[in-house]
């Protein structure tokens, strides 16, 4: 029934025997309880489980673990320094009160560091438009907008 | 020394962890040995159960128990109604059993037939599907509408013509005197959309029971656990209730949807005990969707009489409001008592008539969603203001102005009186910061692309600090509504606050820590404030209708007040002068008059070492707790202005401004007040352009079942906000606040929709029903061309 | 979701054996369409064929006039491609509205065109240019592919290999999203090729479709304002939740002439 899987997760070498229909959000979450990737929908909207595979944002409960066989994964957990310092990105969504709840905020910092990545400038427009791939129901966005500004300029410098 | 830090932008204490992804969810929490747990829910709106085998389930892989509502012992009650509504006639509204799991019959799509306690989810899920229940389908009587026409299938047998009250509020004949005189009557019908909270953590539990001592643990996402401990052990379940510890830990967003009991976690509750092991109950998104309590859900028909200066003369409402399937914890109240006794606005209109018809569909129940009961009140009055503004050719702030309260205290003839407010202020300055002067030229410039601009104006008010408790009381309240606070000084002077109010979202660690540290001469990070947890806390009341730091936040200063005279004393003793004579301030005790002081840390230490100290006349320990009870209501107020562009062709609409300058009386934290703002901004303007829960209205299927089709905003729907406040202090608590919470989603809706119809008025547009979606301008548009080209 | 197989087939021969073989298996690529499907239980495979150990369905090249791109292509890579940019950017522009960033990190053009969602993009760009579709097979062109309803004529063990795009002398998308989904409400491709104009329409119908008179109009004059009065009849489009077949045939003029404008302008 179970099949392997190996990937590097923040940094580590991982492999586990799996269920098939195991996600790599649970797999995340309740094989190696990084429960910092989280899970706020079943139809691939939210993007509260957005993590990086090989270097790109991708939604978790989206994916078969599966699929990530062989993988490089960062979760949230692998954002901060070693010595707990945060992220310029973490730390500007502390700046700004770009987090209210704190649930969507995984995903969104995830997206945010992608986006930079692909747009070391953004625009507000830009901004916008590039996390339309996550909710969030506490902020209406505003200081998330400006967190994500201030984290490029941030990691710019 | 440490700087004041009320009123300043203190970045939050929590945002470490959620930035670290290293809170503590519900989900998060793994207990040995657990359980998963889920529900079959009904797929039918409205069926009788003729039989449920589950005796396939039962054997399933990994199932380890499955439960029907015949396994509930007699003695398990129903889920309560925390407030009773006397009708028009003096008779209470009529309360339906609302079973934990059904019994005989399902009441709507989502209702809870069974629950499968298996090893894994999947187990859990995958034996669900073995359980073969004989439906026997009936007629749905879906829409509010629906409700009390003739013929309409019958919810319930014990509310004839699906009714479980009408209530009516105001003097009716001084009501009908007034529009028999009134030189002008604006009418409107409007339907108040229902609306699902969609807060981003899915509700979850993780129940637990310790055979050692027989008592529960349960893990809930919760905005107030000692509530629900109470409703769940004394009403539900009759378990002694010191032996039921709830904790509601990190819980994400909660806008009302997890105030409530629901069965969910009152079935894990009981459950844990029979198959002793914990189990956890995590909603899927499309259970969310089927089984939160929605909100809103009105329909009303609204007239405003006016004299012919546009002077408001009287408001007469009547609305018929959905209460869902079953009553849900505070359902009654919402279209009641916190939405008739709003309709007096910003305004000295002096006779106001409200009748409320609640009554029960075939769907899920309906409560308290961000706002409850004041956006639908501030909705009514705001879009009737601005169309009798433009039916009478009065600007749309003159006619404001000509009726705004501007002598406090007001008594209002629906109940209220307000204490404080300056709706002149807030309205001033917000023409200035929406820049309404300039707008002419803007809607010239969109003109000239093809696009049409409008303006909207909202001047709200809400009642919030839920409230006295008597007051509450008398009106079918069966709680109280204070709030609790302990103030417990460690021996080094450090400080750890325990407070009934709840946080899920709210910067509670951060902005209590504020008040504390003020008062106590401390730096936030000497003060942790621990919520959420029944075990740790004395009692709470939690967090709604914006009253934690105007109800919590008051106890938390009663409880410093306490710690601050028990000080004062030690300080004497120390000081070897009269406590008479001690002055306490900047964290030091000062024997007044002299330079002779003792720190604070000092005297925290003294109380815990007491070597020297007045044993004779004081306990040693400095912890204290209060208990406060509000006298009244507070009453934040504000003025949103919202600009908008349409495009004709598609009927899109786009907010290109929206501004909103409020009075919350005295701001702790302005950083986090403008989050709570713009948060619910994002709500109220979901509600006006995107958001709709729409059933089918034969069968009672929800047709919008997921985000692919229930449209919460996203970021590129919304604009970057303006956001100011203006401070009257509330006059009744020692903070002078009155809380932010709801404001946006209140404020907002009419703003939006009269912005909308400001940009269609020149074409015979009058009203648009929320949401404004594309498809529902564009009909608009095309209506009014049909129609002029018809005359 | 239901219990499956996984097999991870590392050549293109292996998979399509495996598909003939396993009754009720599927192939996945990005599964972003897939997984939720499998989530709700809406689908229930036997057995999921991982086509992701293929490299040789991956990449984009370009061969004289035609632009063809791997079926195993990301979409966040077809939009962010140099070579679909300087030859075909209306592609590129396609692929960076698809869904949202995250989908189109995963999200490929093989399983997009073989799920042929009514709502999808890339088959109003597949039909809109008249694409070819080569699978381990034969070729099949973009007008005998989308056959219907998440249909299409691929047969058991079929998979595709590649997509061939001509390239535009000038072509535009206009998509009217679906305010919750983000799917086309409805989407509009116009494009001009050699002496050949296309307009084709996604979201308004089960399956995308072209419309011939306006494509006959454009030919005479390539201009907003000569379909302006042309309407394709609601009978035959979706109505539903968002909007009914007479606001969708509406948009579908609306956005055709906006599309003709962003040709034009080489927006």
């Amino acid at each position: 029934m179970g099949i392997p899987v190996s990937m590097t997760v923040n940094g580590k070498a991982v492999a586990a025997e799996i269920e098939p229909r195991t996600l790599l959000a649970q797999f995340l979450r309740e094989h190696l309880r990084l429960t910092g990737t989280h899970v706020g929908c079943d139809t691939g909207q939210c993007g509260a489980c957005t993590i990086h595979l090989n270097g790109r944002a991708v939604k978790a409960c989206n994916l078969l673990t599966a699929q990530a066989q062989g993988a490089q994964i960062v979760t949230i957990e692998g954002v901060a320094a070693a010595n707990g310092e945060l992220h310029p990105m973490q730390a500007a969504f502390r700046q700004h009160h770009g987090l209210q709840c704190g649930f969507c905020t995984p995903g969104m910092v995830m997206a945010a560091l992608d986006l930079v990545k692909r747009q070391p400038n953004p625009t507000e427009d830009a901004i916008r438009a590039g996390l339309d791939g996550n909710l969030c129901r506490c902020t209406g966005y505003h200081n998330i907008v400006k967190a994500v500004q201030t984290g490029a300029a941030a990691m710019k410098g | 020394m440490n700087a004041p830090v009320i009123g300043t932008r203190v970045e939050r204490k929590e945002d470490y962890r959620f930035l670290t992804g290293s809170g503590t969810y519900t989900d998060d929490v793994a207990l040995p040995g657990q359980t998963c747990a889920y529900f079959l829910r009904s797929q039918h709106a409205h069926a009788k159960i003729n039989r449920i085998d589950i005796s396939k389930a039962k054997t399933a892989p990994g199932v380890i128990e499955v439960f029907t509502g015949a396994d509930l012992p007699g003695s398990v009650g129903g889920l309560p109604c925390g407030w009773l509504i006397t009708d028009v006639n003096g008779q209470p509204m009529k309360e339906p059993k609302h079973p934990l799991l059904a019994q005989g019959k399902v009441r709507y799509v989502g209702d809870h037939v069974a629950v499968v306690i298996a090893e894994t989810l999947n187990q859990a899920k995958d034996a669900c599907e073995l359980i073969e229940v004989d439906y026997e389908v009936l007629p749905a009587v879906v829409n509010v509408a629906d409700a009390r026409k003739p013929g309409a299938a019958q919810v319930h047998d014990i509310a004839p013509d699906n009714t479980c009250y009408v209530w009516a509020l105001g003097d009716k004949t001084a009501v009908d005197k007034a529009f028999a005189q009134a030189a002008h009557v604006t009418k409107l019908d409007f339907i108040n959309n229902r609306l699902i909270p969609n807060a981003i953590e899915p509700r979850a539990a993780v129940a637990s029971y310790s055979r050692g001592d027989d008592s529960y643990t349960l893990y809930v996402t919760s905005q107030n656990p000692h509530v629900a401990r109470l409703l769940m052990t004394a009403f539900v379940l009759g378990l002694p209730e010191h032996k039921l510890r709830v904790i509601a830990p990190d819980v994400g967003g909660g806008f009302g949807s997890k105030i409530f009991l629901y069965a969910e976690e009152t079935v894990l509750t009981w459950a844990s005990k029979q198959v002793n092991r914990p189990i956890k109950w995590t909603a899927e998104r499309s259970e969310s969707f089927v089984s939160d309590a929605h909100g809103r859900d009105h329909l009303t028909s609204a007239e405003l009489a006016l004299d012919k200066n546009g002077g408001f003369l009287a408001l007469r409402v009547h609305t018929t409001a959905n209460m869902g399937a079953y009553l849900s914890t505070f359902a009654s109240c919402i279209p009641t008592i916190l939405y008739a006794t709003l309709l007096a606005g910003q305004y000295t209109t002096p006779a106001i008539y409200c009748e409320v018809t609640a009554v029960f569909t075939n769907t899920a129940p309906v409560d308290a969603y961000r706002g409850a009961g004041r956006p639908e009140a501030s909705y009514v009055i705001e879009r009737l203001v601005s169309t009798a503004a433009r039916e009478m050719k009065i600007p749309d702030a003159d006619i404001r102005r000509r009726n705004f309260i501007k002598e406090f205290p007001y008594q209002t003839p629906v109940a209220l009186c307000y204490d404080t407010g300056d709706y002149e202020a807030t309205l001033t300055e917000a023409l200035k910061l929406a820049d309404v002067a300039g707008f002419e030229a803007r809607r010239k410039e969109a003109a000239a692309r093809g696009k049409l601009r409008g303006l909207g104006y909202s001047a709200y008010i809400e009642a919030c600090g839920l409230a006295p408790s008597n007051v509450a009381g008398s009106l079918g309240a069966r709680a109280g509504l204070f709030e609790a606070g302990e103030v417990r000084v460690h021996p080094t002077g450090k400080v750890t606050v325990f407070t009934g109010s709840h946080s899920h979202g709210q910067g509670h660690e951060t902005t209590f820590a504020q008040v504390v540290a003020d008062r106590l001469g401390l730096g936030v990070d000497d003060v942790d404030i621990v919520h959420g947890d029944t075990g740790r806390i004395l009692f709470g009341m939690g967090t709604y209708g914006s009253r934690s730091i105007a109800v919590g936040g008051t106890a938390i200063v009663k409880a410093l007040d306490k710690i601050v005279a028990k000080g004062k004393r030690i300080a004497a003793h120390l000081l070897e002068a009269p406590d008479a004579d001690i002055e306490f301030k900047d964290g030091k005790f000062t024997v007044a008059g002299t330079d002779r002081q003792v720190p604070f840390a000092q005297v925290a230490l003294s109380a815990y070492v007491p070597h020297h100290y007045p044993l004779d006349k004081l306990e040693p320990g400095l912890n204290e707790s209060a208990v406060y009870d509000p006298t009244n209501f507070t009453f934040p107020a504000g003025s949103h202005i919202c600009e908008v562009e349409v495009d004709p062709d598609t009927g899109a609409t786009k907010i290109v401004n929206f501004t909103a300058v409020d009075d919350f009386g005295k701001t702790i934290n302005p950083m986090i007040v403008e989050g709570q703002v713009h948060g619910g901004l994002a709500q109220g303007i979901g509600q006006a352009l995107l958001e709709a829960c729409v059933y089918d209205r034969e069968t009672g299927q929800l047709l919008t079942g997921t985000y692919l089709d229930y449209a919460v905003p996203r970021a590129d729907d919304l604009p970057s906000f303006k956001v100011t406040t203006r401070e009257t202090p509330c006059t009744h608590n020692p903070l002078g606040v009155k809380g932010c919470g709801e404001a946006g989603a209140i404020g907002a809706p009419a703003a939006v929709i009269n912005a909308i119809v400001d940009a269609l008025a020149h074409l015979g547009i009058r009203d648009i029903e929320m949401p404004a979606t594309p498809q529902r301008v564009w009909q608009a548009l095309q209506s009014a061309k049909k129609e002029r080209i018809a005359t | 979701m239901y219990a499956f197989e996984y097999h991870r087939p590392s050549s293109i021969k292996e998979a399509a054996s495996l598909a003939r073989k396993l009754a009720d298996a599927k192939l996945i690529a990005g599964g972003q369409s897939m997984v939720p499907a499998l989530k709700l239980r809406l689908a229930r495979p036997t057995a999921m064929i991982d086509l992701n150990d293929l490299p040789e369905l991956r990449g984009i090249s370009v061969v004289g006039t035609n632009v063809v791109i791997g079926a195993l292509t990301r979409h966040a890579e077809v939009a962010a491609s140099k070579d679909v940019l300087m030859t075909l950017p209306v592609l590129a522009k396609v692929a960076a509205g698809i869904g949202d960033h995250q989908v189109r990190n995963m999200g490929t053009l093989g399983g997009a065109i073989a799920n042929n969602d009514p709502a999808a993009d890339y088959p109003a760009a597949l039909l809109g240019l008249g694409a070819t579709v080569t699978t381990n097979k034969r070729d099949i062109p973009a007008d005998k592919f989308f056959t219907g309803m998440y249909e299409t004529a691929l047969k058991p063990g079929e998979i595709i290999a590649s997509v061939s795009f001509p390239m535009a002398k000038r072509a535009a998308y206009i998509k009217f999203r679906n305010p919750a989904s983000r799917f086309a409400l409805v989407g509009v491709f116009v494009s001009e090729t050699a002496g050949n104009v296309r307009v084709a329409v996604t979201g308004a119908a089960p399956c995308v479709f072209r419309v011939k008179n306006m494509e006959k109009a454009l030919a005479s004059k390539f201009a907003p304002e000569a379909i302006a009065r042309i309407r394709v009849p609601a009978d035959n489009l979706n109505s539903d939740l968002h909007a009914g077949a007479e606001y969708r045939s509406h948009l579908i003029t609306v956005l055709a002439q906006r599309a003709v404008e962003a040709a034009l302008s080489g927006k």
